[in-house]
């Protein structure tokens, strides 16, 4: 009996080793294996042997089966294996086909250039103000030190609806409105759409202004320029120069329009700012000899064109999609 | 202003190139727009003379003229009028180039041979005069290069001067501007008293002397008419745009450029009595010397004599006044008008000239003595004549004060954050023409020019000193100050987010104008009378819009011509909507617009066109940004510019906040766009309201779920059975979803077939079978009684 276990078990290794695929293999398991299998009889026909014999071949056929199983184990996990790797062959898929999507869309230029300037000032304590569109006299002009037939009106074309009703042809009406609401210290800025009687290639009859405002006790010129020179270099992420020059507007004193230069040498006039003027504290209730203070303008257009390359005031409001999606 | 950089050096020289001449002006607050030359590129070009003139044997408007330069004489054939015998004029020789690289060559003009050209103004680039060959004096002398003889190497700086600069609207002005700013002296023009020769005045009277508080006049009689202006004259005049007209005209001019006076020169003889300058009285005519007859509102200065008005004061003479070919007496005016007397008058009548530009920025109240002894002076030289005394009427009550102005150290030092020396302060002022007093040792008095009329207040000697020292020299600092924390409406949903959210849903936005043409308002909002622009840039920009929808269509169809045909627009901005009470509500709105297919093209995208539904989805994902879309309803509902079965009103709390909706059909066909194009509009504050989170305890017991398949007559409507769903099931239940809906095969026509999923739970216990199933009876009950339903087996 025992000389026909080392055949025995050949035998099956040669079976197990012959199996192609996990169905056989088990076919293999349960002859060889399996509660009649060919081994495990061996083991029932161990009464036959003396009390002597039997613990010794007991183990010497324990050891062939568990030689049988491990060649088994092994032999499955190849299968296994094998299968796996065939499906997985099977449902390859091309990768660079276009994904299943929604598409993206995208925020104008020009809000765009908005949010970049709100974020800017905003994360040193200005806040958003806004106010109307159809505005007075009063506010768009009068309070801002430019009474009626005032030279300076000459540089606003103003759109009006009567004589007393016009399109803001600036957003410091919104600063006004502020000011006669609340008492310094103020930070805001004022971002919105105002309104120019004037249509060509440089201009638009309508665009987009922010406006700024800090007034506090002893607010200095130099504050302003440290303000502005600040803002333009993190703006275009560039060491850009800035060059301060003296300007005029009704409603600051001094007055200085600011010109940037990229690296090219040439000045680009980019915004407008001064010391608000005494007279406009004195409209709005704010005393001159206690506050003082700085205002700001931009054309958020121009800084859109500059920032971007964009060479046609005119695109911005076409609203074409070939335009508008270079901004996403 | 356009002034010639030669002039200004007759008065002023500083050491510095014209290019950094025109920098230092512009960071001086006077800037510079331009630097050109006072003529065009040319060479080759001398003064020659016309020694005959024929008719061309083949063409009528030609002349074949023997021309000389002094040395040889050559044919060349000329087609201006004005060629004739004895004209000096501008000769281009063969070989000459003329601006734009133009090459003189020989040629042949209908079969007669011309050896260079005679030159017109505009030709050479000396103006855009094209009205003949230039005509140069009799006493040119020929053969001279027309660049010498016109002493053309000059430049032109144009300077955009703010209106708070009109002291510098001349060349004595800009003269001591520069002065200041270089630290050298300024030529004082020597001006003297011209003796009277005759006794000869004419009365003035003062009757509104807020407004001409002085007027300075004088007669002069006996000019020569004959007489010619000067070259040097005309070409000084023609480099600062002005054309020569007339001697005594071009010396007012002139003068006008020099000092900044503005003058006028009547004819005497057609004076008649005294001259009185007095208001307008309504309705009153007067012919201009540009020959137009303008009726004057009673807020107008003038000049008028016994027979009525002479002249629009500070703005134009009259045309019966003026002087002529003719005139041998004339009456010259040097006077001051105060600014707010002229102010907006020329613009009223559409006019703007040199003297009212002037006059509205404030002239030199204490200049009109030495502008009209400098235009005696002038015209003595030229035309001759024997002046009679200057007389000046004068209301020493209404001329402008001289302004003291307080300045203390402490204000300069804090408002330019330095601590600026006084001597550099006293040197600024002074050299600005100011006097200073030191009052105390913390301020001057400073007495402030007759020519500066923008200087009132202690902050404008401020900018002075700023602007003079160089704002680019003043300290750089970064503003200190307490910051509290900034609000953050936590119920609030930000635009930003808004905008956001509808770009990751695949929308662009675009900003259109806020003004629309008044039709196309009309075809959207026909119940709205917009409100109007009193003076429109176009017919097509005309009136404020009450909704966002036709811009945005607009859009669509501007990209709809560009072979776009999947559009996904939307755009925030302020609507503008006339109330009953006459008021106007500005309304923040958020507005959208789709067309074309659902899913752009591509290889797992369905070709499905888009519907209803697609933009409903949109707003109810925007209305669930604050956390309430429950708060919201839509309803269907008519709108002038929607489909009238595929439209409805968004509602919150009972108020209408937006609509939605299918673009009408004929509007659709109106407008020329492609189908299918769905539109929303919201109320921007009633979409950014939103909630704050609230915890309610979680229940631990199971959910239980019954599907209920109902047919019902295709009218009801959804909400209606949802509602009654609602209302019957009790309230265990947790929610309703409609999983299916069908209508077609299978399914009798009229009726549709709607596939509900129920939803309970309780609080506080499991619920019974038994409790179900009476909630789906009561269910089904209402379902059938109050909709009209059947269970679907």
């Amino acid at each position: 009996m025992m000389e026909n276990l080392a055949q025995l078990l050949e035998q099956g290794k040669q079976a197990v080793a012959q199996a192609d695929n996990v169905r056989l293999l088990d076919e293999v398991r349960v002859q060889y294996l399996g509660k009649k299998g060919e081994l495990t009889q061996l083991l029932k026909g161990l009464g036959k042997l003396s009390a002597e014999e039997r613990p010794a071949a007991g183990a010497k056929i324990n050891e062939a089966k568990e030689a049988l199983q491990a060649d088994l184990d092994a032999k499955k996990a190849l299968l296994e294996e094998a299968a796996l790797s065939a499906k997985l062959a099977s449902e390859k898929i091309d990768v660079t086909l276009p994904g299943r999507k929604t598409d993206l869309g995208g925020m104008h230029p020009v809000t765009r250039t908005l949010e970049r300037i709100e974020a800017f000032f905003g994360s040193i304590g200005y806040s958003v103000a806004e106010g109307p569109e159809v505005e007075d006299d009063y506010h768009n002009f009068e309070a801002l030190n430019i009474p009626a037939h005032h030279p300076a009106r000459a540089m606003h074309d103003t759109f009006y609806f009567d004589a007393h009703t016009l399109l803001r042809t600036h957003t410091s009406p919104v600063q006004v409105r502020t000011m006669e609401e609340k008492q310094p210290p103020i930070r805001i800025i004022c971002p919105g759409r105002v309104y120019r009687c004037d249509y060509d290639q440089t201009h638009s009859p309508m665009f987009h202004q922010v406006e700024g405002l800090l007034i506090d006790k002893d607010v200095s010129f130099a504050d302003l320029k440290g303000t502005l020179e600040e803002f333009l270099r993190e703006f275009f992420e560039e060491d850009v120069k800035v060059r301060f020059r003296p300007s005029y507007f009704p409603f600051t004193e001094p007055s200085i329009e600011v010109d940037i230069d990229r690296g090219d040498g040439k000045w680009l006039e980019v915004l407008g700012c001064g010391m608000v003027h005494p007279k406009v504290f004195e409209y709005s209730g704010i005393d001159p000899e206690v506050y003082t203070g700085f205002a700001f303008g931009m054309g958020v257009e121009r800084l859109a064109m500059l920032r971007y390359g964009v060479n046609d005031l005119r695109l911005f409001f076409e609203n074409d999609l070939r335009f508008l999606g270079q901004f996403r | 202003m356009k002034f010639s950089e030669q002039w200004l050096r007759e008065w002023v020289k500083p050491a510095l190139s014209t290019q950094a001449l025109a920098d230092q002006l512009s960071l001086a607050g006077l800037e510079v727009d331009e630097v050109s030359g006072v003529a065009g590129h040319f060479e080759g070009v001398v003064v020659a003379e016309i020694i005959s003139a024929a008719q061309h044997p083949d063409a009528d408007k030609l002349q074949v003229c023997q021309v000389s330069d002094g040395n040889e004489t050559f044919q060349v054939v000329c087609g201006a009028a004005n060629a004739r015998a004895g004209l000096k004029t501008s000769f281009a020789r063969v070989g000459a180039i003329l601006p734009g690289d133009f090459k003189i060559k020989k040629a042949k003009l209908r079969g007669v041979e011309s050896m260079g050209m005679l030159c017109a103004e505009d030709e050479l680039g000396l103006s855009d005069d094209h009205g003949g060959i230039m005509e140069l004096s009799p006493d040119a002398p020929v053969g001279v290069d027309l660049r010498e003889f016109l002493n053309l190497n000059d430049s032109l700086i144009d300077v955009d001067l703010t209106p708070n600069r009109g002291d510098c609207l001349s060349i004595a002005g800009l003269a001591r501007e520069v002065g200041v700013l270089n630290q050298v002296p300024v030529a004082n023009i020597q001006i003297d008293e011209v003796a009277a020769v005759c006794d000869d005045t004419f009365s003035v009277t003062l009757s509104a002397p807020h407004a001409c508080p002085r007027y300075v006049g004088r007669v002069i009689r006996n000019i020569n008419p004959g007489a010619t202006t000067p070259l040097w004259m005309q070409e000084k005049l023609r480099r600062s745009g002005i054309r020569s007209i007339d001697p005594v005209v071009d010396v007012t001019n002139y003068v006008l450029l020099e000092l900044g006076q503005p003058m006028h020169a009547f004819d005497l003889n057609k004076l008649s009595e005294g001259i009185v300058v007095r208001m307008a009285n309504a309705g009153e005519t007067l012919v201009l010397l540009d020959e137009t007859e303008v009726t004057l509102n009673d807020d107008t200065l003038l000049i008028t004599d016994a027979k009525g008005p002479l002249a629009m004061a500070g703005i134009m003479g009259g045309d019966a006044s003026g002087v002529t070919d003719e005139t041998r007496d004339i009456f010259l005016e040097s006077a001051f008008f105060s600014p707010l007397s002229i102010v907006g008058r020329a613009r009223n009548y559409g006019l703007h000239t040199d003297s009212s530009h002037r006059f509205e920025r404030g002239v030199d109240w204490q200049l009109q003595r030495k502008a009209i002894e400098r235009a005696t002076a002038l015209l003595l030289d030229i035309v001759g004549g024997e002046p009679g005394p200057v007389t000046e009427a004068v209301s020493e009550a209404d001329l402008p004060t001289v302004p003291v102005v307080t300045l203390r150290d402490s204000r300069v030092n804090s408002m330019l954050a330095m601590e600026m020396p006084q001597a550099t302060v006293e040197d600024i002022l002074t050299r600005l023409g100011m006097t200073l007093n030191r009052r105390n040792d913390q301020a001057w008095d400073v007495t402030v020019p007759s020519w500066r009329f923008d200087i009132t207040l202690e902050v404008d000697l401020i900018e002075e000193i700023a602007r003079v020292y160089g704002y680019d020299n003043l300290p750089v600092r970064t503003p200190i100050a307490q910051l509290p924390l900034p609000p953050i409406a936590e119920r609030q949903v930000t635009l930003n987010r808004i905008r956001r959210h509808l770009m990751s849903r695949d929308y662009q936005e675009a900003i259109t104008y806020s003004f629309i043409e008044a039709g196309l308002s009309a075809q959207f909002d026909p119940n709205t009378k917009p409100l109007a622009l009193a003076n429109p840039i176009s017919a097509e920009m005309a009136v404020m819009r009450t909704t966002l929808w036709p811009g945005l269509i607009k859009a669509v169809s501007y990209n709809q011509n560009r072979q776009q045909s999947r559009i996904r627009l939307f755009e925030t901005g302020q609507r503008f909507l006339p109330q009953v009470n006459g008021g106007l509500l500005q309304q923040n709105t958020i507005a959208g617009v789709i067309a074309g297919n659902r899913d752009s093209e591509g290889w797992t995208a369905g070709k499905d066109k888009i519907d209803f539904f697609d933009i409903k989805g949109d707003v109810e994902s925007l209305l669930a940004l604050g956390g309430c879309a429950e708060a919201f309803s839509f309803e269907a509902a008519e709108h002038p510019a929607l489909h009238p079965g595929q439209a409805a009103q968004v509602v919150r709390d009972g108020e209408v906040i937006g609509f939605i909706g299918a673009l009408h059909p004929l509007l659709m066909k109106k407008l020329d766009l492609n189908g299918p194009v769905y539109l929303f509009e919201l109320q921007q504050d009633a979409v950014t309201l939103g909630r704050l989170p609230r915890y309610s305890a979680l229940s631990k017991y199971p959910e239980m779920r019954r599907d209920l398949s109902l047919l019902v007559a295709e009218q009801v409507n959804f909400d209606e059975i949802r509602r009654t769903v609602i209302a019957a099931a009790g309230d265990a239940l947790k929610k309703v979803t409609l999983f299916d809906l069908y209508q077609g095969q299978g399914i009798e026509a009229g009726r549709k077939s709607l596939a509900l999923g129920l939803t309970w739970q309780h609080p506080s216990r499991t619920l019974t079978d038994e409790e179900i199933n009476n909630s789906v009876n009561a269910v089904v009950a209402a379902l059938t009684n109050d909709c009209g339903a059947s269970l679907r087996e």
